[in-house]
């Protein structure tokens, strides 16, 4: 008994080194998921607040290109607008409830952001005080940026769409072909558009966008444009790489949208 | 240990974290070469620390630098990893007459060959550990090859810079 309790000791090391390295791959998979707690990351209130700080600081360096970027999504909504004005002659008509807008619209400060791995993040300097909820779509004036991973109270995570595990229900836009985009982990300005099939007559140039099939995002937000097409490995599939819309490594003000009727759309799943 | 040293090895934790997370986090070369620079920390913790106090501050400094990059484990598990082997490597290197107490095993104290075999091994061990972890579940191999020898490389280099510039003789931050 005592030479077992001796042997332990002399390997004291290499025990604690074991239960060191158990508890980070715990750590590692507990944090692996979609959606869920994000206490250990860079939405908590102290790294939060730290990277707030430093935003603080560093987002002068930005403000000429924020600026250029609000001016044009403002000439753009304008002439969106100008397409809706009553004319003054016509009769008014009261939309019923099932056509009200079914997306409301946030927006939210960038302060933590990477490219460079292949599992990228953002944190968000607003959380579940400002009315941010898991599972809610990001984007800016570019195109997708991502889904809200989880919050905290000031501050929230974002799965980046440069995450090889996100998944976004996509299409083309000029044939209507859905496909799903999901990055590869290379290049922070190319991803793959997947499961579009053979027979697909796709151009390079053509225009990819959010389907209304997802319940997160508004049809039409732009994911990207083909930039190339080749026959896969797969047989069924072809093999498409598209340059993304947005540019992740500036992106520094972002808008959120919530589907207030995601809750009705997926009770009538019938895997529910 | 003195309470000045404690304070020593505190700040110098506090610092490292801190450039870690604020400065180096954006200092990304080409996409591939990243500045882990906190290895420096471990690396560079008194010689006669035992492996236990080693490991446990590997994960403190680990755990921090996760909670900044989203990349919660990952650093972790690799920096225990290079802690747990940074004592045994520290023997087997033993030069001739053996070791002068309370010393730092820092290039400026040792030498630049003797450093050269001490650090390189380990900082290509915690970047191979980290960057396999980080993309399990993805099929890339180059990309992740190429980032893991240019990040190795980098922050070799910048270790040397950073200890010809902020470190004195047999003693440290």
């Amino acid at each position: 008994m005592q030479r077992i309790l001796l042997f332990l000791y002399r390997i004291r090391a290499f025990l604690f080194f074991v239960l060191l390295e158990a508890m980070a791959v715990w750590l590692i998979v507990s944090n692996n998921t979609q959606q869920g707690s994000v206490f250990f990351n860079s939405a908590n209130q102290l790294s939060g607040q730290i990277l707030n700080t430093q935003s603080n600081v560093v987002d002068y360096f930005s403000l000429t290109a924020v600026n250029k970027a609000l001016v044009e999504k403002n000439a753009a909504l304008l002439a969106e607008l100008e397409m809706y004005r009553q004319p003054t002659d016509s009769n008014f008509i009261q939309l019923d409830t099932a056509m009200a807008s079914v997306h409301q619209f946030k927006g939210a400060k960038v302060i933590n952001n990477s490219i460079n791995l292949s599992q990228n993040f953002l944190t968000i300097n607003k959380g579940a005080n400002h009315g941010i909820k898991e599972g809610m779509g990001v984007f800016n004036e570019e195109g997708v940026v991502g889904r809200v991973k989880g919050v905290t109270k000031n501050f929230a995570s974002v799965i980046s769409l440069l995450h090889t595990e996100l998944l976004l229900s996509s299409k083309i836009e000029s044939s209507e072909v859905f496909g799903s985009t999901r990055w590869d982990g290379k290049d922070a300005k190319k991803t793959k558009l997947l499961y579009v099939p053979r027979h697909v007559d796709l151009q390079v140039g053509d225009r990819v966008v959010t389907s209304g099939y997802n319940a997160i995002f508004p049809e039409g937000i732009p994911i990207g444009r083909v930039i190339e097409v080749a026959q896969g490995a797969e047989t069924n599939y072809l093999d498409v790489t598209m340059e993304l819309a947005t540019d992740f490594t500036r992106v520094t003000y972002v808008y959120l949208v919530e589907n207030l009727i995601e809750e009705e759309l997926q009770s009538l799943d019938p895997s529910n | 240990m003195n309470s000045n040293r404690i304070f020593l090895l505190v700040g110098g934790f506090l610092i490292y974290l801190i450039i870690q997370v604020l400065l180096l986090k954006n200092m990304v070369i080409f996409g591939m070469a990243f500045c882990f620079l906190y290895v420096l920390y471990i690396l560079l913790l008194p010689l006669e620390m035992k492996a236990i106090p080693v490991m446990l501050i590997a994960f403190a400094l680990g755990f921090g630098v996760d909670l900044f990059y989203d990349t919660l484990g990952v650093h972790t598990a690799s920096l225990v990893a290079l802690a747990f082997l940074r004592n045994p490597w520290l023997k087997v290197l033993t030069p001739t007459g053996g070791y002068d107490e309370n010393q730092q095993p820092s290039m400026l104290n040792m030498g630049f060959g003797w450093f050269t075999y001490y650090s390189l091994p380990l900082i290509l061990l915690h970047h191979i550990l980290f960057f396999y972890i980080e993309s399990i579940g993805t099929n890339l191999f180059f990309p992740v090859v190429q980032k893991i020898i240019a990040s190795t490389v980098f922050v070799f280099v910048v270790s040397i810079i950073v200890q010809l510039m902020f470190y004195r003789r047999r003693r440290g931050i």
